[in-house]
């Protein structure tokens, strides 16, 4: 098993990461336009078949993994550019004051990112815009904790304290020292926040709040199959697999590399 | 020693995985009522040979050779049936009191349950026979010990605990895992003394593994001595202070009687009496 | 122990007030004039300035922040600005709906969680235990709406087993309530539930590697048994701290498990004025979900003090 996730996890990554970046280029057909007739079933033409108006479900696939990572890689970075500085910043603040800081990411946490999602596409309409900023800020907690952990383990350990006797500044300290020692952590954080937010992206393009159409999406193809899916589930399981293997590839090596960084999970000894 | 032992380990051997095997062809008996020593450096084995005594082994290890209890082969047997001898017959006390008891249960039901668990007593007599043996362990108020929960007590009031929840069922073997390392010195003795006393109240036998040999001079009247998986040693606590044999156990012997060394003079070490073969060489 | 519980409690009153005064500036102070919104590009000051009037816009924010929290404490969450009818009688009709999906829903995803946890701690070097951390990866993958739509074709159309969409209420036909409650339950606990399994399994894990339950082993308990003895209380307090998140998970879950099965609930009635950009409507339910999840929270803590007797004696976890 060892390093079995890893490996999985990095090929499904890669694929998505490919069909994105090939959906860049080429499809086989305009994802956004008829391209034949309606409903087929896959052919040489068409190897998925065709979706309820005609266009060709594999070129809608690739453009759809586009928009995943797109969402995915914004969303993400934006937690993560928000998040790691409050959570450095967290680390350094007195006892009473960090407890707090806690206790209102815990609020915060009760705002998962979809609610968001949907109350800024109720204020200000639904794109994907406002889903990758409401994925983002809803993300931020995650790092935060997992920098603020972090930090107080690198800020409590001796070559820091060392550092510190030399007079070397709080920043520098983050910059040289905490930085560099908490960047797998949250290496390990952002795989399996991407992992989230693709589940989140996918529900808000299927409740019609996300990527608005002609775009094609994971979670719009699904809405678009709705009116068809008793009678041809195809159209609801092609996108639904994209999603899922998605998700299971950046699970997968968020835990593999969680694992290839702290051997002791492997756990030797029972 | 005598005709019929009541613990009689033949050639046992216990391999993890695909390591060279952590125990090797270790034989040895202990008779009803011994105290016997087994002591050795962290990694020698010792811990690994108690729990394969216990049947405590992570289910990966491979277990080889015989362990017998009276007439009862323990190697090979399940963990269902193994269950029924442990904290029946053999029981063990381990290293760590801070945590060695259930965090969210009071001591007294801790115990309790072990009685409950292999005479299956009423509640009523159990509360009472669980009072009885707190205040053998040394207790003077069983009763706010029972009703306690482990945060409140000291690590050398929760290592008597434990001593009470091994004993209670009277077992014939007690597996002691270097019971007083993590105790002060002090408190260490108080649960020495009190290990000694209920040894011999419910006349068990006891396998005693230290890395002190001062600790086991106090209780034991034999020693083995362990050494990278194997016994190089074995013999009479007096014996082995006064003639050690093998050069390790000279080593051990010399480290324990710093009184013998004179004031300002360089303190001895195992290394200077026992040089470990290369990583590799064996 | 009781001052314990009180100062958590007095946590979770601060959270919800804070809570509150974010929910009412976003929807508040962020977005443009309702009034302007409503009556479209062509209507002249006055008439804005007599909506605005109207609707109560004309107040500082303050005022109509506490009258808004004022209101929400007898239970009058407002009126709508699109078409006036009452909050409160748009959205309780739905909670019994919400409330039983997503209550079930937790119920169910703990029911298949702990067992599949357990066993995969306990045979984590057989085959058991990789099967349900597999199985566990797998359902994680899924997302619940999605889970639900195969449920809803395979077992409603293709077998005709259970209806595959719509709602009966508890009080028309209660078989028919449950028949059609089952997929939408299933298809959330599914996917929570694997979440969940993972907890179980750390959790469980944990206890294994506890001196406490090396004792309990030598003492006579098999290793099932002394799980069961040990782990459970003690395993518990870990996973008590994540039942919070798991709720507002199932929750957001729901709303989009609604669409796909047409259910009248809590996020049917979000997405619709989501739709129509209700800002009352929105921060009453967005309110009400949060609510949810810190009571469930705090609800959490007190469970916390009574399971850990640590912490009885006051101080943190």
């Amino acid at each position: 098993m060892r390093g079995l996730e890893l490996r999985v996890g990095a090929v499904l990554v890669t694929l998505v990461v490919a069909a994105a970046l090939l959906s860049r280029f080429w499809t086989p057909y305009d994802p956004t336009m008829p391209a034949g007739a309606r409903l087929q079933p896959a052919s040489a033409a068409h190897p998925l078949g065709t979706d309820a108006f005609g266009r060709d479900l594999l070129s809608r696939l690739l453009a759809g993994a586009q928009s995943t990572v797109y969402v995915g890689v914004i969303a993400v970075g934006i937690a993560v550019l928000i998040g790691v500085p409050l959570g450095l910043w967290a680390a350094q603040l007195p006892g009473r004051a960090s407890e707090v800081l806690l206790r209102a990411t815990d609020v915060a946490q009760a705002f998962p990112a979809l609610l968001l999602a949907i109350l800024l596409a109720g204020l200000f309409g639904g794109s994907t815009e406002t889903a990758m900023v409401a994925i983002g800020l809803a993300s931020i907690p995650q790092f935060l904790r997992v920098a603020r952990a972090g930090a107080l383990q690198v800020l409590a350990s001796d070559f820091v304290l060392a550092a510190r006797a030399c007079g070397i500044g709080r920043l520098a300290i983050a910059r040289t020292h905490v930085l560099p020692n908490i960047a797998p952590l949250v290496g390990v954080q952002a795989t399996v926040s991407f992992a989230l937010a693709i589940l989140a992206e996918a529900a808000l393009s299927y409740l019609g709040l996300g990527t608005r159409p002609p775009t094609p999406t994971w979670g719009s193809m699904l809405q678009q199959a709705q009116s068809v899916w008793f009678a041809h589930p195809e159209q609801a399981v092609i996108p639904g697999v994209a999603i899922a293997v998605a998700v299971l590839g950046f699970n997968l090596l968020g835990d593999g590399l969680r694992e290839h960084l702290d051997p002791r999970l492997r756990e030797e000894v029972a | 020693m005598t005709a019929s032992p009541l613990l009689d380990v033949r050639d046992l051997t216990v391999a993890f995985g695909r390591r060279p095997p952590a125990v090797r062809g270790v034989s040895f008996t202990v008779a009803p009522g011994q105290r016997l020593g087994l002591i050795g450096e962290s990694g020698s084995g010792k811990t690994v040979t108690s729990l394969a005594i216990m049947g405590l082994l992570p289910d990966y290890a491979r277990v080889t050779g015989s362990i017998r209890l009276g007439d009862a082969e323990l190697v090979g047997r399940s963990d269902r049936s193994m269950a029924e001898v442990r904290g029946d017959e053999i029981t063990m006390i381990f290293q760590e009191p801070m945590t060695a008891l259930d965090p969210t249960m009071r001591c007294g039901r801790q115990v309790a349950e072990v009685l409950r668990l292999h005479a299956g007593a009423e509640a009523g007599p159990a509360r009472e026979r669980v009072l009885a043996m707190l205040a053998e362990v040394g207790f003077d108020d069983p009763e706010r010990v029972a009703d306690s929960y482990p945060h409140q007590l000291s690590g050398g009031q929760r290592q008597r605990v434990v001593t009470a929840m091994a004993l209670i069922n009277s077992p014939d073997l007690v597996i002691c895992d270097e019971p007083t390392t993590a105790l002060d010195v002090t408190v260490q003795a108080r649960v020495l003394q009190v290990l000694d006393r209920v040894l011999t109240l419910e006349n068990a036998a006891c396998l005693f593994i230290t890395h002190d040999l001062a600790v086991v001079s106090q209780l034991c009247s034999d020693i083995l001595v362990m050494l990278d998986g194997e016994i190089v040693e074995a013999g009479s606590t007096a014996e082995i202070f006064d003639a050690p044999q093998h050069p390790y156990t000279r080593g051990l012997v010399a480290t324990a009687r710093l009184d013998l060394v004179p004031p300002g003079g360089r303190l001895p070490t195992v290394d200077d009496f026992y040089t470990r073969p290369a990583e590799g060489a064996r | 122990m009781i001052r314990s519980i009180a100062g958590r409690l007095g946590v979770f009153a601060l959270s919800l007030l804070g809570a509150s005064v974010v929910i009412f500036l976003a929807c508040q102070a962020l977005p443009g004039d309702p009034a302007t919104a409503l009556l479209g590009t062509s209507a002249t000051p006055e008439t804005i300035a007599a909506k605005r009037a109207e609707l109560g816009l004309d107040r500082p924010l303050p005022v109509r922040y506490v009258e808004w929290v004022a209101g929400m404490l007898r239970g009058d969450f407002g009126r709508s600005f699109a078409t006036g009818d009452s909050v409160t009688a748009l959205i309780a009709p739905t909670l019994p709906v919400t409330g039983s999906l997503a209550a079930l829903s937790l119920l169910l995803a703990i029911v298949i969680a702990l067992p599949l946890g357990m066993v995969s701690a306990l045979r984590r070097r057989h085959w058991q235990g990789g099967a349900v951390s597999v199985l566990a990866q797998l359902g994680m993958a899924v997302p619940a709406f999605w889970a639900g739509i195969l449920l809803s074709i395979f077992f409603g159309v293709r077998l005709r087993v259970l209806p595959p969409n719509m709602y009966v209420p508890f009080a028309q036909d209660p078989v028919e309530w449950a028949r059609h409650l089952v997929l939408p339950v299933v298809s959330l606990a599914l996917v929570q539930a694997a979440v969940l399994i993972r907890y179980v399994r750390s959790a469980f894990l944990e206890v294994l590697h506890e001196d406490y339950f090396r004792t309990a082993r030598a003492v006579g308990w098999t290793q099932g048994r002394a799980l069961l003895r040990h782990g459970v209380r003690n395993a518990a307090l870990s996973l008590v701290t994540v039942l919070g998140l798991q709720l507002a998970a199932i929750l957001v879950g729901a709303v989009v498990v609604e669409k796909v099965f047409i259910l009248p609930g809590l996020g049917s009635l979000l997405l619709t004025y989501a739709d129509r950009k209700d800002v009352m409507v929105l921060q009453a339910v967005v309110m009400l979900l949060v609510l949810a999840v810190l009571v469930i929270n705090a609800l959490v803590e007190v469970a916390y003090v009574l399971i850990d007797p640590r912490l009885r004696a006051g101080g943190r976890a």
